[in-house]
């Protein structure tokens, strides 16, 4: 039981891995949601797998006997809701970054540190990409950056 | 004292529900925000004073007994890092009544700033490794959520990186965790110190090594720091300055937990790559900086390289050296958090966060010169700044342990640190602006920014000349900590 699903993780993670290695924004997204699913797995074999008693302590005993860890369950269930939160938060995020960027392509989303033009000197930002000076200081700032 | 452990989730997190309810009255949402925040900075305080005696604020929810229940512990170091955080935000919600680069008045943005703090102080107060995950979880979404608040497309790529690279953090933690619960069956910090030695060395290494791997991507150290300075200069400006204070000493301070506290009795090569980590931050951290003419990412790349100071602290695994970590992250928070709020107001007058398009401060703004000048030199360690101080704790330990290489690393990143401040002060403040008819703006509403920036100028500055009361502090807060 163990190995089966070491071998789960194991296909689980390698899968995750090559989608985040991927250039494309959706894949590399998708990709940390498996491998959310294969840490989620790890914790879950944590509280052992075989036996099927219910996580009881029976009544005038101490031990727990063959029956799996009920707290691990818990904690599964936990993480198993913040990924998915995370998720759900991401998908939102790679959406809106692939509709205002015009681009999937990760080698393409250059624009909070763009590619440097000349061999020493940083690029300039551009003024798209910094923020908004407060209306009353407009004039000054025009002939400033002119 | 046991609902005083409580406050630092339980203050930020009511105060993040009243004020997300409040979103239609941004004046009802700021008074709330101020009000939660200064209860928080009291309950932080007192924190800090049952701390230092001796009585740590304890609680274990649902009345479960202590190894078994989720306990929230705040000792010295943990109430120093609650306070530290408590104060960053009521400094950063000051500096967002200014107009310098305050962001958009989004209604969402004081909710979610609350957030983080829900998120840093849970992890300060907590004292279970599963609940720590949770609070990493709550801060990174909530930190997320104010990266992409802007909607600028550059900062939605900014976001998606720091996303991306966080979670690989995040994952290896929950993955230790599993590890850590598996090998010893407890989550609790002390069950697991008293764990831990009984545990076979290979064990050790690889659950150390597992929670070392994920909280170094959250501190930023090289050589997984990428994600810092490819994010951090979208932010506006007291939202940066927050996450400079606290996001990365969160990392810091799970490091110190974990190597200084839980895995005390870690093999030795654990903390000599530590060491060696530490350097290649502090080295990488500045040679970054040198390269970028803008101030927010000059800023942030010299985040990585003190971030590099503290990992030092930890790896020389002494009380001198837990203490000098804890001084240095709160010099460290204090310092970095009003470079970046400088740097804004720097903006505000000049037009510009690019130090080729900007100049002639010194002439206009005398005052912000001398402020400038003061925090730089701390953040370099000129005495007798905090910066001084700082490093002479984390100096004089690796000399006392005879690591001459990590002393001479040590003084030379602050040799290179001076490079940055002296660029920033040549462009910004001494030579002439660029454009001969550029006047700084007349009308500005910098009050409150100058309010926030000169407050922490006068804590750095009474740190400076009265260190001893804090270094007494960190080195009380050390002497408890791998102890079981």
């Amino acid at each position: 039981m163990i190995w089966l699903l070491a071998l789960t993780i194991w296909i689980t993670v390698t899968a995750g891995v090559y989608l985040v290695l991927s250039r494309d924004v959706f894949r590399c997204v998708f990709g940390l949601g498996i491998l959310g699913s294969a840490a989620v797995l790890v914790l879950f074999a944590s509280g052992r797998l075989e036996g099927m008693q219910p996580g009881v302590i029976p009544l005038g005993e101490t031990a727990l006997g063959a029956a799996t860890n009920p707290l691990i369950q818990a904690l599964t269930l936990t993480a198993i809701v913040i990924g998915f939160a995370l998720i759900c938060f991401s998908v939102v995020l790679a959406l809106r970054l692939i509709q205002r960027a015009d681009t999937d392509d990760v080698l393409a989303l250059r624009m909070s540190e763009p590619i440097p033009t000349e061999p020493v000197k940083p690029p300039y930002n551009g003024a798209d990409h910094e923020p908004v000076p407060p209306a009353s200081a407009g004039a000054t700032k025009l002939e400033g950056v002119a | 004292m046991t609902w005083l452990a409580a406050t630092p989730v339980l203050v930020p997190m009511v105060t993040m529900v009243a004020t997300a309810l409040a979103y239609k009255n941004p004046r009802l949402q700021t008074a709330l925000s101020f009000l939660g925040v200064l209860a928080f900075l009291v309950c932080a305080l007192a924190l800090v004073a049952v701390a230092h005696q001796d009585q740590a604020a304890q609680t274990v929810f649902g009345d479960w007994g202590v190894p078994y229940g989720i306990e929230f512990a705040i000792d010295r170091l943990s109430a120093a890092m609650v306070l530290m955080a408590a104060f960053m935000g009521t400094v950063c919600l000051i500096f967002m009544l200014s107009d310098a680069d305050t962001g958009s008045r989004h209604p969402m943005v004081l909710p979610l700033l609350h957030g983080v703090l829900c998120g840093a102080g849970g992890a300060f107060a907590t004292a279970d490794l599963f609940n720590l995950y949770v609070w990493f979880e709550v801060m990174l979404v909530a930190a997320m959520g104010l990266f992409a608040l802007g909607g600028r497309v550059d900062q939605l790529d900014a976001t998606f990186k720091y996303y991306v690279l966080n979670i690989f953090g995040t994952l290896f933690f929950l993955m230790a965790v599993a590890m850590v619960y598996a090998a010893t069956g407890h989550l609790n910090y002390t069950a697991l110190a008293q764990a831990i030695p009984y545990l076979s060395t290979g064990m050790m290494t690889l659950l150390a090594v597992g929670l070392l791997l994920s909280f170094l991507i959250k501190s930023a150290s090289f050589p997984v720091f990428a994600w810092l300075p490819a994010s951090y200069h979208t932010l506006p400006a007291p939202v940066l300055a927050l996450f400079a204070a606290i996001l990365t000493k969160v990392g810091a301070y799970a490091v110190l937990r974990t190597m200084g506290d839980i895995f005390a009795g870690a093999p030795d090569f654990i903390y000599v790559v530590l060491g060696w980590i530490a350097v290649g931050s502090m080295v990488f951290g500045v040679i970054g900086a040198a390269y970028h003419w803008d101030i927010r990412r000059i800023l942030a790349f010299h985040s990585v390289s003190q971030i590099g100071y503290i990992l030092l602290a930890v790896a020389l695994a002494s009380q001198a050296g837990h203490a000098a970590a804890l001084f240095y992250i709160l010099h460290h928070s204090i310092v970095k958090a009003n470079l970046f709020l400088i740097a804004a107001i720097i903006w505000r007058l000049s037009g510009d966060y690019d130090l080729r398009r900007i100049g002639g401060l010194y002439k206009a703004q005398p005052l912000l010169a001398v402020l400038f000048f003061v925090m730089a030199m701390s953040l370099v360690g000129i005495p007798p700044f905090t910066g001084f101080w700082a490093k002479v704790l984390v100096v004089q330990e690796t000399i006392a342990q005879g690591q001459i290489a990590w002393t001479f690393f040590a003084l030379f990143v602050g040799m290179l640190t001076l490079y940055s401040m002296a660029k920033i002060w040549m462009e910004a403040f001494w030579k002439p602006h660029p454009n001969p008819s550029w006047r700084a703006p007349q009308v500005t509403q910098l009050g409150p920014a100058w309010i926030a920036s000169l407050g922490l100028a006068v804590v750095m500055l009474a740190i400076s000349l009265y260190p001893q009361p804090l270094i007494e502090y960190a080195q009380a807060a050390a002497q408890t900590l791998g102890v079981p």
